[in-house]
């Protein structure tokens, strides 16, 4: 067998320039930069959690880990991301076979509005259901108590169930996404074949199309799971009032209470232990799944699956499906600009009470404009260093394949499995002066956070790229005259370039929205959109808090519908 | 002087000795066809010959340049050894036209802007493509891609070519036409073609002269197609280069007998003087060299007769062996079919003889 892996290494040895030459020089960036922005992080959250004043010591990670308060922030963590995971499963499966798999009406423009929570930010459609089911001011609990006369709320959305369903309904397109195209993947003959086998339609379905989507139905699972260990929106905004906290929401509030202080930073990095080791737990589980679920009867290409008739199920299912979207899109999405409109929070949602001066306020109030330039300074820069950034990595980790590449992609996929919580502590560690560098309360800390926050993003999609330009391209263009550095340019770069730009969008569009890292990281001047809308609703101003919610909502649709006629428009390949 | 000469060329892969001590020869305005099995290392060669290899050990020339020597540490970088390629894959840049592909080459070298146009144009004529000079690569056929990648290489030299498996990826009656075309473009040009393929075929059908390695990367035969049809020098070449039967044949009581299992068979033919204090000869025999001969001592029962259009084809069973017999339409037409069932006399026509030892280490 001829090894590839040596193969495009000569052809930088090849270059001439064996020392200096342009791969040897990005190789080396590409471990120095990751070893500074992703490893340095970590191991001061390791350090600190273990050591104290240079002596190991338990006494931290022991007293933090047997408090109470600890015990049941584990435990609602546990439990919220189990419940959202199962529910989060199950709705997404139906869908996706309702959508993938039916004759249901409307199918191709409902998969798109089912993929809208996925880009909508979790905080503020919790922020929306808060204002609509508040235990004591929600919009709809107190039509409902005045409408019939009850004595108290028959909603409350500040309980864990509250906090599920709000995940629920945006993290469930997870699973919904990875079923609908393995489902339109599989081969119909195996259905087919069932049916001719004499087996009924049910049995089809429950005996063979589910199983064969199992590997499919597990990894969006086990993305729901992780994802919503991590996640500190939704139960930040619906559990504080009640004391309901998770682990990232109670590393935040030590952190938030201390003021800053390095005795909290101390006790949130020892928490961020017990978060990782959660975290950790479920991604081994992950990887133990993923591993024994391995089917190739699923094709890459599409196929044209069997229909199935609903008949008279046809239209209930279709109300159905209706309604859910209804409930997890328009709901809140109505929510928000409705109170972004009203003159005080608590006033009846009747154009009477509607006013432009919630907008006028946030555009005139230094503050809220300075969050909206920063976020677009933050999204934009760590969108290209870091798409930049990954692409290097990917080359280096695809191409170059030094000694030692693997541990390369394994430093920059790690912060992946990090939670944002616990990255932010990291951040904080290494870059507030213990270590030189004092970058706390600018803007640079959080970019540094950004970078490695979603750096795995874009090493995964210029990887995944770099891979389907085979190596003869390159060596052609070697052959035809063109050095190393003149065939990168010439050839490989247009080739990835589409995936670049798909990678800067999806830095850039998570970045506009980010508050799990940044609320820990901003300082008097250095506030983002997403901690802007936090800290005004914090203090009350839901009317305001709303209007930059909206603002913020459609800043995402024009970016993402710009990413769309980008993708539709590209060129070639 | 021979135009392109591989002198002790070494090459490994880590632990893995791919070529060792190669050596072969290209003259000037030839199609020379390097064949071999799939691994042996054809392709390996051809990188180290395009400098995206680096050998081990050996020298490289191309005309009077010396583009690789390990002593005197020459390493002409790829980008300006030029020599053009096909690849197996075509490697057609598909983000770029046709013209950009084809005109890549000559703005590396800075050629001026009218010239480049005026080649380009000339280029696409000669691969009959002139109609898709605006063409992306993904609205071509995959021939159609190939050819753009022919007229980069001719862009890239019009002195030599290297070709590797360019047409594998194309289907049957396309490989046809694409071998003529390189044929016909090659006699046009008169450039220098080292065509690289597994198929043996391919090979005969379009190489002046035909190169053969081994599985083991040793250069076994270097010759004209009639050369490698009629001589075949190793055991491996003979089998590589068509279907063959192979029978032992055994020295017993200074005679040589047929090896047939359970029992021995007389052999009819001739064993030649030089081998004759051999006790053990493999023999092969190409299925169009067995004939019917009622006379022969050789006998075997016909198992299957399967009419083919422009010939017959026999299954005989002799003792444990089954030997595989063509018999072209006309002799059969003359001479009668041999019936299934029938017992034959066999005689052999140009067997060729192998020591059965030293061929069976390098199996």
């Amino acid at each position: 067998m001829i090894n590839l892996r040596r193969k495009t290494r000569d052809l930088a040895v090849l270059d001439g320039r064996r020392r200096v030459g342009l791969d040897s020089i990005m190789t080396a960036l590409s471990f120095v930069l990751l070893l500074v922005i992703v490893v340095t992080p970590i191991s001061m959250i390791v350090y600190h959690a273990f050591f104290h004043q240079g002596q190991f010591s338990l006494d931290l990670i022991i007293d933090q880990f047997t408090r109470d308060t600890t015990v049941s922030a584990m435990w609602n963590t546990i439990k919220i991301a189990i419940l959202v995971t199962i529910f989060g499963t199950i709705v997404g499966v139906f869908y996706a076979w309702l959508l993938g798999r039916s004759n249901i009406p409307g199918k191709k423009l409902m998969r798109f509005l089912f993929t809208i929570p996925y880009m909508f930010p979790p905080f503020l459609g919790a922020m929306a259901w808060d204002l609509l089911l508040n235990g004591r001011s929600g919009y709809l609990n107190r039509w409902l108590m005045k409408t019939f006369g009850l004595s108290s709320a028959p909603f409350n959305i500040n309980t864990v169930w509250g906090i599920v369903f709000v995940e629920l309904s945006y993290y469930f397109p997870f699973v919904f996404m990875q079923v609908v195209s393995a489902l339109e993947r599989m081969d119909p003959t195996l259905e087919e074949s069932a049916r001719i086998a004499g087996a009924k339609q049910g049995t089809v379905i429950w005996k063979i199309t589910l199983p064969l989507v199992r590997p499919a139905i597990s990894s969006g699972a086990l993305l729901i799971l992780i994802s919503s260990l991590a996640h500190f929106g939704v139960p930040s905004i619906l559990g504080f009032s009640q004391g309901i906290f998770t682990l990232p929401t109670r590393i935040y509030a030590v952190i938030a209470r201390s003021g800053g202080s390095f005795e909290g930073i101390r006790q949130g990095a020892a928490l961020s232990i017990l978060l990782v080791a959660v975290v950790a737990l479920a991604l081994w589980i992950q990887q133990r799944v993923l591993r024994s679920g391995g089917y190739d009867i699923i094709k890459g290409k599409s196929m044209r699956p069997t229909v199935i008739n609903l008949r008279g199920a046809r239209i209930p299912l279709f109300i159905l499906a209706l309604t859910t979207l209804v409930v997890i899109v328009l709901v809140p999405l109505g929510m928000i600009f409705l109170v972004a409109l009203v003159r005080a929070y608590g006033l009846p949602l009747i154009p009477a009470n509607f006013t432009l001066a919630n907008y006028q306020r946030i555009f005139t109030a230094s503050g809220t404009l300075e969050s909206i330039k920063n976020s677009m300074i933050l999204s934009l820069s760590a969108g290209v260093i870091t798409m930049l950034l990954g692409t290097m990595v990917a080359y280096v980790v695809q191409k170059i394949r030094p000694r030692g590449s693997s541990v390369l992609e394994i430093m920059s996929v790690l912060p992946y499995s990090i939670p944002g919580t616990v990255l932010a502590i990291g951040v904080i560690l290494a870059w507030s002066g213990s270590l030189g560098l004092n970058l706390y309360n600018t803007l640079w800390i959080i970019l540094v956070a950004y970078i490695a926050r979603y750096l795995s993003f874009s090493m995964k999609t210029s990887s995944a790229a770099l891979l389907q330009v085979h190596p003869s391209l390159e060596e052609a263009a070697r052959t035809c005259g063109a050095s190393h550095t003149e065939s990168l340019r010439d050839i490989t770069l247009p080739l990835i370039r589409p995936a670049m730009v798909s990678g800067f969008f999806l830095i850039f569009l998570p970045a506009m929205r980010e508050v799990t890292t940044s609320v820990l990281l901003y300082g008097p001047y250095t506030r983002t959109l997403g901690v802007q809308i936090y800290s005004l609703r914090d203090a009350g101003m839901m009317p305001q808090a709303s209007a930059l919610g909206s603002v913020a909502i459609v800043l995402i649709i024009v970016v993402n519908s710009i990413v769309n006629a980008l993708n539709q428009t590209r060129k070639g390949v | 002087m021979s135009y392109v000469r591989f002198e002790n060329v070494s090459f490994a892969y880590g632990d893995n000795q791919i070529l060792k001590n190669f050596s072969l020869a290209l003259e000037k305005n030839e199609i020379m066809c390097l064949v071999g099995p799939s691994g042996c290392g054809k392709t390996t060669l051809v990188r180290c010959l395009l400098g995206l290899n680096r050998p081990s050990e050996g020298e490289i020339y191309v005309g009077d340049t010396c583009v690789f020597s390990s002593k005197r540490r020459i390493n002409v970088p790829a980008e300006r050894r030029r020599i053009g390629i096909v690849f197996q894959d075509y490697a057609v840049w598909p983000h770029l036209t046709v013209k950009e592909n084809i005109a890549y080459p000559l703005r590396k070298r800075k050629v001026p802007k009218p010239e480049i146009d005026r080649r380009v144009e000339e280029v696409l004529r000669l691969v009959r493509m002139s109609e898709y000079i605006n063409h992306l690569p993904s609205q071509l056929s995959g021939g159609q891609q190939q050819r753009v990648a022919i007229a980069r290489a001719l862009m890239t030299s019009d002195d030599l070519v290297v070709m590797d498996e360019p047409i594998t990826n194309l289907d049957a009656k396309l490989r046809e036409q694409m071998l003529y075309e390189i044929r016909e473009l090659q006699h046009n040009m008169g450039t220098t073609v080292f065509y690289i393929t597994h198929d043996q075929r391919a090979a005969l059908q379009l190489g002046d002269r035909i190169a053969i390695m081994d599985p083991q990367g040793e250069l076994v035969q270097v010759g004209s197609d009639e050369d490698i049809i009629l001589r075949p020098r190793t055991r491996f070449v003979f089998e590589f280069i068509g279907v063959t039967n192979f029978l032992a044949l055994k020295r017993v009581d200074g005679q040589y007998r047929v090896d047939l299992g359970s029992t021995l068979a007389p052999w009819p033919a001739q064993v030649p003087p030089e081998l004759q204090n051999v006790a053990v000869l493999d023999v092969g025999i190409r299925p169009n060299d067995i004939v019917f001969d009622s006379s022969s001592p050789f006998r075997g029962v016909v198992r299957r007769a399967v009419f083919l259009g422009s010939e017959y084809e026999y299954f005989v069973q002799a003792g444990d062996k089954s030997l595989r017999i063509q018999q072209g339409a006309l002799d059969a037409s003359l001479n009668g079919i041999a019936a299934e069932g029938s017992e034959v006399g066999l005689n052999f026509l140009n067997p060729q003889y192998y020591e059965a030892a030293r061929e069976e280490g390098a199996r």
